[in-house]
């Protein structure tokens, strides 16, 4: 979806009425942040503290939670990479290319943003599984673990690609051929360039997404720790067996991370803009 | 670096664009292709510079036939309406751009951006972006990374459409400047005859597809070949078979055999030109053009009474 | 390049069938392989029955409480005059980045024993982990920011300009709210509804953290997935995610055909 800067909504006074239902709405808001999302990671940063510094350090650097953590951070990041490219190329081909059942194509890819996340891991094991109809068995691997996130983070970069193509002037493209470039030179010297901060972003959100699943996840990867165990099993296995200081340490290290992604993906959108005219 | 367009056709579905049309445009001069939007103008120069493939037809530049070429290979220059300016890279980077792709050494580059940026007035803005240019550097910008790979000819798709009215009659003035010292073969289409016919030596003007005429601007005036051309390329009233030009209609006080009597409708001051509509005792529309002057001496006045002859008329036969 | 074009597409093609769309084939043929009666059991279980209408009043909850504060919070950031928008927008987002079980393992702590806010329910008898209230705030946690971006942009867009003329007409601020905002924004509004329905029905993570798992109480569709799945269940589980997958092409089609009106409304 693409959104262009509107209209600059013009100020008008504001009547004594007007800004005590604004007030209203705004307490209305920030109460139900607060007691959805701000209390509880709160509670959770505050639980954290509860051995102290050095009690926190211990949390985090445990073998088997490092283990988790590296697994998880290098699975993100080659799932977030295959996406950059076949992401792209799936954007690409949904606009510029012409073909029957394309609109059926564009819909599927929003398949994993409706279908929930256990039935995705338990239809990735049936298919590649140790009852596969196909012969492949990946149970267990991380190769395994790296199909259920590529299911669940694909429409990531699809979707931050497509408006992106679709806005970009093809006149540009005439351009750099009516200069001589060729076709590959075109892509990269004029779509690449303009397409990258879409790319980038939905990498950035495909990355946050993927470090964060379980329910993909957790049926097909076996969850072995120091082999295919995620910090969010981690997590979910200290809670189980009562660390909770020790799952709230981690969980806040995962917190912090989903942060700074967040704030990239903000920095990346601005990013995309600098080189629109101004109005 | 001569075009020749022979015998060009082209459809999109059922829409036909261009019916077998042929234009030849000579080494070093400077052709217009006028006509209203639909008339296929557009298409036709979008086929000569190959972002188009003509569904029936030849396109020869410089004597070789590039109707099978890709844009990369028929070295042409094409010059956008709304400019395709590679927005996310500097003034520099556009003009060198196809300089860049064919490799062409740094020192070279620099040297031939930087004389192109002067010819057209854009010298201090090397480093700037296209989103920090108005529409006319912008523009100006875009005939500079045009020229920069010296094209065999240069094409311009409306170039001035998108611009304010001031810029876009500097910019032909400084067009035909250019033209006159670099005398690249140049084809520039527009909707607008006045353009048309201050820019180029020859004007095609094209109406559904199809070529109407192509001659000067004077020979298009004085004589055109149709009534679309005589409509298209200037003002032109309308009485019966007969088509008059409005400064062709003279205006008196007083009667005279062949004169018929018309009542002042409304009396227009455009500057040097006077405008005046008046009605026909037969009721018909008449538009008479006089200058200043002229217009001083009848006194006009609104509801006046006047008595208006045709001093020069033409009709056309059907065929 | 039509060549070119071919290859692009077929690698394209390729890719989501060996990710996407073989998987989903899987959930039909193998729910159906032991024939229809079998599935049939499972689905109609009393404990699967239960975990659907688990999952659907959590969604009944969780949706309308979204969708409110989603117009509400989309306003307020987008026409409000206030400090601070970037922490809400912060918020807001937050959802969309954070693991779910990092979700659950936060309201664990702050509802549990020990936490900030259980004495305040425990001392009144009020049950909030390993019951409705826990799942229901982790659902809600998650889906929080669907409405909310997807009424954003579109009222950014929109500007205000209508609701000015509806002013100087003399309509009040709840007149020109109901009859000149809302069915602006209308279909954006429904297009994130369908995203947090979507996201309700599917939540899996956080739920799993706060319930207990307790068949029959505490166990949504999702969670009973798994269950029957590790208690090698294999043909419940497959129509228990039958059912799921449908409402979720239900989701998808809706989507689809929302979409362009969202675009261009």
């Amino acid at each position: 979806m693409v959104r262009l800067a509107a209209s600059a909504a013009v100020s008008v006074a504001v009547p004594a009425r007007e800004r005590a239902s604004s007030a209203l709405s705004l307490g209305f808001v920030t109460g139900f942040l607060s007691l959805i999302v701000a209390l509880p990671i709160a509670a959770l940063v505050w639980a954290s503290r509860e051995d102290g510094a050095s009690g926190f350090w211990d949390a985090v650097s445990s073998p088997e939670g490092v283990a988790a953590l590296k697994l998880t951070l290098v699975m993100a990041a080659v799932v977030a990479l295959v996406n950059a490219v076949f992401g792209t190329l799936i954007a690409w081909v949904l606009v510029r290319d012409r073909f029957r059942g394309k609109s059926l194509v564009n819909a599927v890819i929003d398949l994993p943003f409706a279908l929930p996340t256990i039935v995705a891991g338990l239809v990735l094991v049936a298919l590649y599984g140790p009852s596969s109809p196909v012969g492949v068995n990946v149970y267990g691997t991380r190769t395994a673990i790296a199909l259920a996130l590529l299911f669940v983070t694909l429409p990531f970069v699809v979707r931050t690609v497509q408006p992106v193509l679709i806005e970009l002037d093809t006149e540009m493209e005439e351009a750099a051929r009516s200069l001589g470039a060729r076709e590959a030179a075109v892509f990269r010297r004029i779509v690449l360039p303009n397409i990258l901060p879409g790319v980038l972003s939905g990498v950035t959100l495909a990355f946050a997404r993927a470090i964060g699943e379980i329910g993909a996840v957790v049926i097909i990867s076996g969850n072995l720790p120091y082999r295919t165990e995620l910090s969010s099993v981690f997590v979910y296995n200290r809670i189980q067996s009562g660390d909770r200081s020790g799952a709230a340490a981690v969980a806040v290290l995962l917190l912090a991370i989903s942060f700074v992604l967040l704030l990239a993906v903000g920095a990346l959108r601005r990013l995309a803009t600098r080189h629109d005219a101004a109005a | 670096m001569s075009i020749s367009i022979r015998n060009v056709s082209k459809q999109f579905g059922d829409f036909v664009a261009l019916d077998d049309v042929s234009l030849e445009v000579p080494t070093g001069s400077l052709v217009a292709l006028l006509g209203p939007s639909g008339s296929g103008k557009s298409t036709l120069l979008r086929i000569v510079a190959g972002l188009e493939r003509p569904d029936a037809g030849a396109v020869h530049i410089a004597d070789e036939d590039v109707t099978g070429h890709a844009p990369q290979e028929r070295g042409i220059g094409f010059v956008f309406q709304h400019y395709a300016a590679f927005k996310h890279m500097t003034v520099y980077d556009n003009v060198a751009f196809g300089l860049k792709i064919r490799k062409r050494p740094r020192a070279e580059i620099r040297g031939r951006v930087h004389e192109l940026l002067e010819l057209v007035q854009l010298e201090g803005f090397a480093s700037r972006y296209p989103a920090q240019l108005s529409g006319g550097q912008r523009q100006r910008m875009g005939l500079a990374r045009a020229l920069a790979v010296d094209p065999k000819v240069l094409l311009l798709d409306e170039p001035f459409g998108a611009l304010d009215a001031q810029v876009r009659k500097e910019l032909r003035v400084w067009l035909r400047r250019l033209h006159d010292e670099t005398h690249t073969t140049t084809v520039i289409v527009t909707h607008d005859q006045e353009e048309a016919m201050e820019v180029a030596e020859t004007v095609a003007v094209m109406n559904r597809g199809k070529i109407e005429q192509v001659a000067g601007p004077v020979e298009l005036y004085e004589h055109p070949a149709n009534e679309f051309v005589m409509e298209f390329v200037g003002a032109v009233n309308r009485l019966g078979d007969a088509f008059v030009r409005p400064h062709d209609i003279e205006l008196s006080l007083v009667p005279n055999g062949t004169t018929r009597e018309a009542m002042v409708v409304r009396v227009v001051h455009l500057g040097f030109d006077v405008r005046v509509e008046l009605v026909r005792d037969d009721g018909e529309a008449i538009s008479a053009q006089l200058t200043r002057d002229e217009a001083a001496a009848l006194e006009l006045r609104e509801g006046q009474i006047v008595y208006v002859r045709p001093t020069r008329q033409t009709t056309f036969v059907r065929d | 390049m039509p060549l070119r074009s071919l290859g692009l597409r077929g690698v394209a093609i390729g890719y989501l069938v060996v990710i996407l769309l073989g998987p989903l084939s899987m959930v039909f043929w193998r729910t159906f392989e032991h024939g229809f009666g079998q599935a049939w059991e499972a689905i109609s279980a009393p404990g699967s029955v239960h975990a659907f209408e688990l999952t659907l009043i959590i969604a009944a909850i969780a949706v309308p409480a979204n969708t409110v504060f989603g117009v509400v919070c989309a306003l307020a950031v987008v026409r409000g005059r206030f400090r601070g928008k970037g922490l809400v927008n912060a918020f807001v987002d937050l959802p969309l980045a954070l693991s779910p079980v990092v979700v659950g393992l936060s309201l664990f702590l702050l509802y549990g024993r020990g936490g900030w806010f259980y004495g305040l329910f425990a001392d009144h008898g009020i049950q909030i982990l390993f019951a409705l209230p826990s799942m229901v705030l982790a659902t809600i946690f998650v889906s929080v920011p669907f409405v909310a971006r997807e009424v954003v942009p579109t009222l950014r867009e929109i500007g205000n300009e209508q609701e000015q003329a509806a002013h100087t007409l003399g309509a009040s601020g709840w007149q020109t709210f109901w009859r000149i905002t809302l069915p602006s924004i209308r279909w954006a509004v429904v297009y994130g509804v369908v995203l947090t329905t979507a996201r309700c029905l599917g939540e899996f993570g956080a739920v799993a953290v706060v319930s207990g798992h307790v068949e029959g109480k505490t166990e949504t569709a999702t969670l009973r997935v798994q269950d029957l799945y590790e208690n090698f269940n294999l043909p419940g589980a497959y129509a228990i995610s039958l059912v799921l997958a449908a409402m979720a092409v239900i989701v998808l089609v809706t989507m689809t055909v929302i979409r362009p009106r969202e675009e261009i409304a």
